[in-house]
C-alpha cells in the first residue's frame, strides 16, 4: 500500500511539475510578451522598460525556475487589469467556483443515480430505452445553449430565477443546472452497466433466495457494489466541471474563477491567465490522487497491480 | 493471413459479409444516426446551391425578419434574416460546413497523434507506455476549454487556429483506447506469424495491429469529432473561436444572444441544428460501439 502510494504521490508530483511548465510556456505563445503587456501604441523604450521590469530578457530556464519558486510560495504575481496581487484575487473566486462544481456534482449524481438503477431493473424495456435516449438528447445539447434555454424559460417568461449575478443562491440555480444535465449521462451508463453487472452475480441470487425484500437487495447489496466505479468517474467529472465553469459563469455572470478566467482571457491579463490553469490543472491532480487512493483502499487488487 | 486468423468474437470483419450489414441495418441507433448524418453531411457540401442567398449579404432594409411561420415572416427568407440582414437559412446551411469541417480535421489530427501513442505505447509496453501514459495523464488534467481559450487569444482567432489548437489537445482518448485495444491485439497469432515472417515493426503496425483495431478508432473519431464540433462552438460563442462574418453555429448564437428576449428564434434556429448533429453523431458513435462489444448488447 505504501509502495502503491509513494510511486502514485511520485506521478502526481511529476505531472503537476509537467502542468507548470506548459503553464508557463503558454504565455510564449504570443511571442514577446513584453509588447503583449506594454499594450497598443508602446514606444520602443516601453518595451524595453516592461522587459527589464518583469525579466524577460533571462533565459528561459531561469525564468521558470524563478517563476516556479515564487509561484510556490504563493506569490502569483500581479493582476495586470485588476491591478492587485493575483494570489488573493484568484483566492476570493475559488470558494464560488467550488460550490458551483459540488453542486453540479450533486445534481448529476442526483439524475443519473436513480435512472441508472432503473434502466438496469427494467434491461431493454421501454424504461430503459427512455433513459437512454435522455442520455445521448442530454450529451447533445451545448451546455451554453441550454443555459440560455435556462434563461429564457426561468427568468424571461417566468420570472421565477435572477438573469445573472452571485448574491444569493437563487443566483446559482440556473448555472448549477446547465453545469451539471452535462456530467449526467456519463454517471447513468456507467451506474447502468454496473448494476446490470452486479445484478447477475451469485451473491445477488443468494439475497433473494433468503427472501431479503427487494429493496433492501437493490440498494444495499447491488448498488453499494455497482457505486465503486463512480469513485473514479466522480473525480474525472469534478475536473470538467471546474474547466466547464468558464462557459457557465461567464453566461451567468457568477463571480466564480471561471467568470475571472473568461475575463482574464479577454483583457490579456497573463499573470492571472496563467495562474487560473494551474490552479485547475493541480485540483485535478489532486482530486485524481485521491480518488486512485481512495479506490486503493477500497479495492486491494489495485494495489498490487 | 487475417481473415484466418479471426480471433473469436471479433469485431467487424475486414470484408463486411450479408451478416454485417444484416447486423448494422438492424441497429436502429447507427441507422437514424448515420442516416441523419448522412443528410447533413448533404446538405453541407450542396450549401451554395441549397442556399437561398449569399451568406454574408447584408440587406440593411431586411433586419431581424422573423421566419415563415411567423405572421411577419415571408417565404423571401425562410428562417428569416439576422440583425444585420443576411438571410438565416443560408447562414445555417453554410455554417453546417463549418461545424463539419472541424469535427473531420480536429478527428484527424488528434486521431493521428493519438493512434500513433497509443499503438506504440501497446505495442512495446515498458518505457514507451509509461511515457504515453504519463503524457495522457498530464494532457487529461489541464481543462481544454480553458487552454484552448487562452491559446486562440493570444494567437488570435480563425478558423485554422481552433482545428489546430483542438486537435493538438484532443488526443488523449484515442490514446486510450487504442493503446488497450493494441495490447489486445498484440500477442494475437497472426501477430507473431508476422513477426517470425520477418516483417518490419512498421509494417506489423500498419499491416497487421491498425486493420484489427480500426472499428475501435472509428468510434472514438465519432465521438471526438462531435465533442470538437461543441468546443468550437463554444469558444466562438464565448468570441475566441472563429471569427465573424464566418457562419459558425456559435457564433450565430453569440451574435444573436443581445437580442433572444425579442427574437428568441435567432438562437433557438442555430442552437436546434447544433443539438441534431451532434445527436446524430452521438447515435451513430453508440450504435457502432454496441455493434463491436457483442457483450454490450445484453
Amino acid at each position: 500500500m505504501h509502495i502503491y502510494m509513494l510511486k502514485r504521490l511520485g506521478l502526481a508530483v511529476l505531472v503537476a511539475l509537467a502542468v507548470s511548465m506548459i503553464a508557463f510556456g503558454l504565455l510564449r505563445l504570443s511571442g514577446d510578451p513584453a509588447i503583449a503587456i506594454a499594450g497598443e501604441g508602446a514606444t520602443q523604450a516601453d518595451i524595453v522598460l516592461v522587459r527589464q521590469t518583469y525579466g524577460f530578457d533571462r533565459p528561459l530556464p531561469v525564468q521558470y525556475a524563478e517563476w516556479l519558486g515564487r509561484t510556490l510560495r504563493g506569490d502569483l504575481g500581479e493582476s495586470i487589469y485588476f491591478k492587485t496581487p493575483a494570489a488573493p484575487l484568484i483566492l476570493s473566486k475559488l470558494q464560488t467556483t467550488l460550490v458551483l462544481g459540488l453542486l453540479s456534482l450533486a445534481f448529476a449524481l442526483v439524475i443519473s443515480v436513480p435512472l441508472g438503477v432503473l434502466a438496469a431493473l427494467y434491461r431493454n424495456s421501454w424504461i430503459d430505452r427512455l433513459c437512454l435516449g435522455l442520455a445521448v438528447i442530454g450529451q447533445a445539447l451545448p451546455n451554453f445553449f441550454f443555459a440560455l434555454l435556462l434563461i429564457m424559460l426561468f427568468s424571461i417568461v417566468l420570472h421565477w430565477l435572477p438573469v445573472s449575478g452571485s448574491d444569493s443562491w437563487q443566483h446559482f440555480i440556473m448555472p448549477t443546472v446547465a453545469l451539471g444535465y452535462y456530467a449526467a449521462p456519463a454517471f447513468m451508463r456507467l451506474i447502468r452497466a454496473g448494476m446490470i453487472e452486479v445484478l447477475d452475480a451469485d451473491y445477488i441470487r443468494t439475497a433473494r433466495a433468503k427472501g431479503l425484500p427487494a429493496s433492501t437487495v437493490i440498494f444495499k447489496h447491488a448498488l453499494r457494489n455497482a457505486v465503486v466505479p463512480v469513485v473514479a468517474l466522480t473525480a474525472v467529472q469534478l475536473g470538467y466541471l471546474l474547466g466547464g465553469s468558464v462557459v457557465v459563469e461567464t453566461i451567468f455572470a457568477l463571480d466564480g474563477l471561471g467568470y475571472l478566467a473568461y475575463q482574464s482571457i479577454t483583457f490579456k491579463d497573463f499573470p492571472v491567465m496563467q495562474s487560473i490553469v494551474l490552479l485547475l490543472s493541480v485540483i485535478y491532480v489532486v482530486l485524481t490522487l485521491a480518488s486512485d487512493v481512495a479506490n486503493a483502499w477500497l479495492d486491494p487488487r489495485i494495489r498490487v497491480a | 493471413m487475417a481473415a484466418l486468423a479471426q480471433p473469436a468474437g471479433s469485431p467487424l470483419q475486414l470484408i463486411p459479409t450479408r451478416s454485417v450489414w444484416q447486423r448494422i441495418w438492424r441497429n436502429k441507433a447507427v441507422v437514424v444516426g448515420g442516416g441523419l448524418l448522412l443528410l447533413m453531411v448533404l446538405v453541407a457540401l450542396l450549401a451554395p446551391w441549397l442556399s437561398p442567398h449569399d451568406p454574408y449579404a447584408q440587406d440593411l432594409a431586411q433586419r431581424t425578419v422573423p421566419p415563415v411561420w411567423y405572421s411577419a415572416g415571408s417565404w423571401l427568407h425562410p428562417l428569416g434574416t439576422d440583425p444585420l440582414g443576411r438571410d438565416y437559412l443560408s447562414r445555417l446551411l453554410f455554417g453546417a460546413r463549418i461545424s463539419l469541417l472541424i469535427g473531420v480535421s480536429v478527428a484527424i489530427i488528434s486521431g493521428l497523434i493519438g493512434t500513433t501513442m497509443g499503438m506504440l505505447a501497446g505495442y512495446f509496453g515498458g518505457k514507451a507506455d509509461l511515457v504515453v501514459s504519463f503524457l495522457v495523464t498530464t494532457r487529461l488534467s489541464m481543462p481544454v476549454i480553458l487552454v484552448a481559450l487562452a491559446t486562440v487569444a493570444l494567437i488570435g482567432g480563425s478558423l485554422w487556429v481552433v482545428i489546430l489548437v483542438l486537435g493538438l489537445l484532443k488526443w488523449d482518448r484515442f490514446a486510450v483506447v487504442m493503446r488497450s485495444a493494441t495490447q489486445q491485439v498484440r500477442s494475437l497469432d497472426y501477430v507473431a506469424a508476422a513477426q517470425s515472417a520477418g516483417a518490419s515493426t512498421t509494417r506489423i503496425l500498419l499491416g497487421e495491429v491498425l486493420p484489427n483495431v480500426l472499428p475501435h478508432l472509428i468510434v472514438v473519431a465519432t465521438l471526438e469529432a462531435a465533442s470538437a464540433i461543441l468546443l468550437e462552438a463554444a469558444l466562438s460563442f464565448l468570441g475566441l473561436g472563429v471569427q465573424p462574418p464566418l457562419p459558425s453555429w456559435g457564433l450565430m448564437i453569440s451574435e444573436a444572444k443581445a437580442y433572444m428576449f425579442f427574437s428568441f428564434w435567432l438562437i433557438a434556429i442555430p442552437g436546434s441544428a447544433l443539438a441534431v448533429l451532434i445527436f446524430a453523431i452521438n447515435l451513430a458513435g453508440d450504435g457502432l460501439r454496441d455493434l463491436l462489444a457483442p457483450e454490450g448488447r445484453a
